[in-house]
């Protein structure tokens, strides 16, 4: 707790800036309205994470830019997975908030508890399982995204090995791994993807150190599903490839960074606070992609060729267009067995608890 | 040149106070930090100070969030009244943790009164064991409890996250590292309607009488202070000093295990792949803060949890960043540590007048 990082040093002025903005604003806007509808953000890091947290503030802030003074918005970051996320929405809940959005996984059952106690306020709860009357869930389609970066990752490698820097053994995260995995070699049949593991959403220390690592094993390309920018900046120090994380890094690594994909949550966090407006909101699951702009994509580095833009391109169409889906047949797991059969395609039911990693991923995956 | 001179005779009076005094200065700053964050120093203060704690709930969150870290420090500050330097309460907490959910997790299907004395009793043994292993380290080969305990507390860390991706795994849970919810036979008691105040906060309590008795009405308690102020005394007297390292670790252990088992049987509910922000490691400052005494460690205890829910208040009614929590914590401690440099020691202007023997003094120059 005492070590304060660099980042929430600098997020620390920015947000001081900001508060002195939105107070000048603040005092002659309250005037004018009235009872405007509160709502809440829970969040797992800083904001100044500049990826996973930081993308769902810049959602706050669509929020904030669409409904002007009809709408108050709050936010509490770094708040843990533990005991903690209780007390911190139950205090949102309280203070008079009409819909809270709890950003983390660890956030479920505590968001479901509090929901139960609340019943009339709006719960909306990312990557979670668990529904209720008021309690919805949402994400995005990532995988998709990933299966993008594996057909760049495979027509660019030269070593044939991709760095892969994996927070936890979650089945979302090792769902990225494979649909990358899967769309490299199918471009690339003699790439292989290694994977480190750092325990940790975000810790830009030893996800920089994973990145190293991973680098002096041969890896020419590092991508990451941790959310600092640190795994990038290494690539870009070490002269190799990476792609960025939930947001455009390519001010953190200007040469290495080939695209990133862009989790964008700001236009289904103001459809779902006008739905609260209007009196409309209801419980529900969304699983969004690339085809509703919930996975997008940063611009093309520099370095990327044109033929491999054409190819993501092509990817990012057939997802689209449904003519290409990241898990379809012939899949083999690790063993070289078929789990896949040719032309059928993986359904969300196994999706959402995949635990194995397939063929072209080294190591065993942890249990 | 300033100089830093040893008093003769250090006040005791300024030492029990010098806790009164870092916060007193550190809420000064705090009004210079608002201040300057061009927020309104009142609001600031009642937001942090005043409005976690002005209602009932907000009382029960305190006591909540202080019960381990109470319970953890005062089991500690008998460990450092002996010089045994237990890092590692962490990791005993989260021994503590394991042991007492796996224990509800094997009886999952048993709705019965024994399965909750069972968790507590395999909490308590957890974090013994596991603060055992510096003690075996440290009386048999004199290795130093500093480093294994510490080292210690990411094994468990990493034992309790190789569990719960696997073994204690719940089996309905689409993979995800979480163990099943605990039934309510395996969760601790509310002692307050409509709050998450648990028993455990009582257990807290209980700890604090205990660690008093045994420091001020025991022989044992005696021994301890004797052992860390005076080694050779102690052992003149015929204290033997492995018993007390041992004494010191496992009560540690034992009381930081039983901190753990409340968490993931009280407001967690089930094992997750992190159970504790850090009550081990927090509860070494609040042992301090507290002076190594167990009625300063309530104080204490109270005060470290206080800034948890201030910052969180602080973010909620007036947008300050996180940080504002860590930066408070900081100067407390900062200020605390300075005061006691300066009961300690006089600041004396100009340069050291025995040039030939500058050691003599301990002068560090600044």
């Amino acid at each position: 707790m005492f070590v304060s990082s660099v980042f929430k040093a600098a997020s620390l002025r920015k947000v001081s800036l900001a508060l002195v903005a939105a107070l000048l604003s603040f005092s002659s806007a309250s005037v004018l309205a009235a009872d405007p509808v509160k709502v809440g953000f829970v969040y797992v890091g800083p904001i100044g994470d500049h990826g996973w947290t930081y993308r769902h503030d810049v959602g706050r802030l669509a929020i904030e830019a669409e409904f002007g003074d009809k709408v108050e918005t709050t936010f509490v970051e770094s708040v843990s997975e533990g005991a903690d996320a209780e007390r911190v929405i139950r205090k949102l809940a309280s203070d008079g908030h009409d819909l809270i959005f709890t950003t983390s996984f660890g956030y479920m059952n505590p968001t479901n508890k509090v929901a139960k106690a609340f019943p009339d306020v709006k719960f909306e709860h990312a990557t979670g399982y668990k529904r209720a009357d008021n309690v919805s869930t949402y994400s995005a389609r990532f995988y998709e995204g990933r299966a993008v970066l594996g057909t760049m990752a495979g027509m660019m490698t030269k070593s044939n090995v991709i760095g892969y820097i994996g927070s936890f053994p979650i089945p979302e995260v090792v769902r990225g791994i494979n649909a990358f995995t899967i769309a490299m070699r199918k471009v690339n049949p003699e790439a292989e993807v290694r994977v480190v593991w750092v325990n940790s959403w975000y810790d830009p220390g030893k996800e920089s150190d994973a990145a190293k690592t991973l680098i002096d094993q041969g890896a020419d390309i590092i991508t990451q599903h941790t959310d600092s920018p640190a795994p990038l900046q290494a690539a870009q120090e070490r002269g190799v490839m990476g792609f960025g994380q939930a947001s455009d890094m390519s001010a953190f690594a200007p040469e290495a960074q080939l695209t990133s994909i862009i989790d964008d949550w700001n236009e289904y966090y103001v459809e779902r606070t006008r739905a609260v407006m209007d009196g409309n909101w209801e419980s529900q699951d969304v699983w969004d992609g690339i085809d509703s702009g919930m996975v997008a994509f940063a611009e093309y580095g520099a370095n990327v060729p044109d033929d491999v833009k054409a190819a993501a391109d092509a990817i990012k169409e057939g997802i689209v267009d449904g003519s290409f889906h990241p898990f379809q047949g012939p899949i083999k797991n690790q063993a070289g067995e078929e789990v896949v059969a040719e032309g059928a395609v993986l359904g969300d039911d196994v999706l959402l608890g995949m635990d194995y990693y397939v063929e072209g991923v080294q190591g065993a995956l942890p249990k | 040149m300033i100089r830093l001179q040893p008093r003769a005779e250090p006040s005791k009076l300024m030492g029990y106070i010098a806790p009164l005094i870092a916060l007193v200065i550190t809420l000064l700053s705090g009004m210079v930090l608002f201040a300057l964050l061009g927020v309104p120093v009142g609001a600031a203060f009642y937001a942090f100070f005043i409005e976690p704690v002005s209602s009932l709930y907000g009382l029960s969150e305190l006591g909540v969030k202080a019960a381990p870290l109470i319970m953890i420090a005062v089991a500690l500050s008998i460990g450092y009244r002996a010089n045994v330097w237990n890092i590692g309460a962490e990791g005993q907490l989260i021994l503590g943790g394991i042991c007492g959910g796996a224990v509800a997790l094997y009886f999952y299907e048993v709705d019965a009164w024994y399965v909750l004395p069972l968790m507590m009793l395999a909490g308590v043994i957890g974090g013994m064991l596991w603060a055992a292993i510096p003690a075996l380290l440290r009386t048999q080969f004199n290795a130093n409890e500093i480093l294994t305990s510490l080292m210690l507390t990411y094994i468990a860390g990493l034992l309790l996250s190789l569990l719960v991706h696997g073994p204690l795994r719940d089996p309905d849970g689409f993979n995800f590292p979480e163990s099943r919810l605990l039934h309510d036979a395996a969760t601790l008691p509310i002692i307050m309607q409509g709050t998450r105040l648990h028993i455990g906060a009582l257990t807290a309590l209980f700890i604090v009488v205990i660690g008093w008795v045994l420091l001020s009405r025991t022989m044992l308690g005696f021994a301890l202070k004797v052992n860390g102020q005076a080694p050779n005394a102690g052992r003149y007297a015929g204290f033997t000093q492995n018993r007390l390292i041992w004494f010191s670790l496992l009560f540690c252990g034992a009381c930081a295990g039983l901190a753990g088992l409340n968490e993931v049987a009280g407001p967690i509910g089930q094992l997750l792949p992190s159970i504790s922000p850090g009550y081990g490691f927090t509860a070494i400052i609040v042992a301090f803060l507290g002076r190594l005494h167990p009625v300063g460690v309530v104080f204490a205890g109270l005060v470290m949890a206080l800034s948890y829910l201030g910052g969180e208040s602080a973010q909620i009614s007036l947008n300050l960043p996180v940080a504002v929590t860590g930066v408070f914590q900081g100067m407390l401690l900062f200020f605390l540590l300075a005061a006691d440099v300066l009961i300690n020691y006089r600041v004396v202007w100009g340069r050291a007048r025995t040039a030939r023997r500058p050691s003599s003094e301990h002068g560090a120059s600044l």
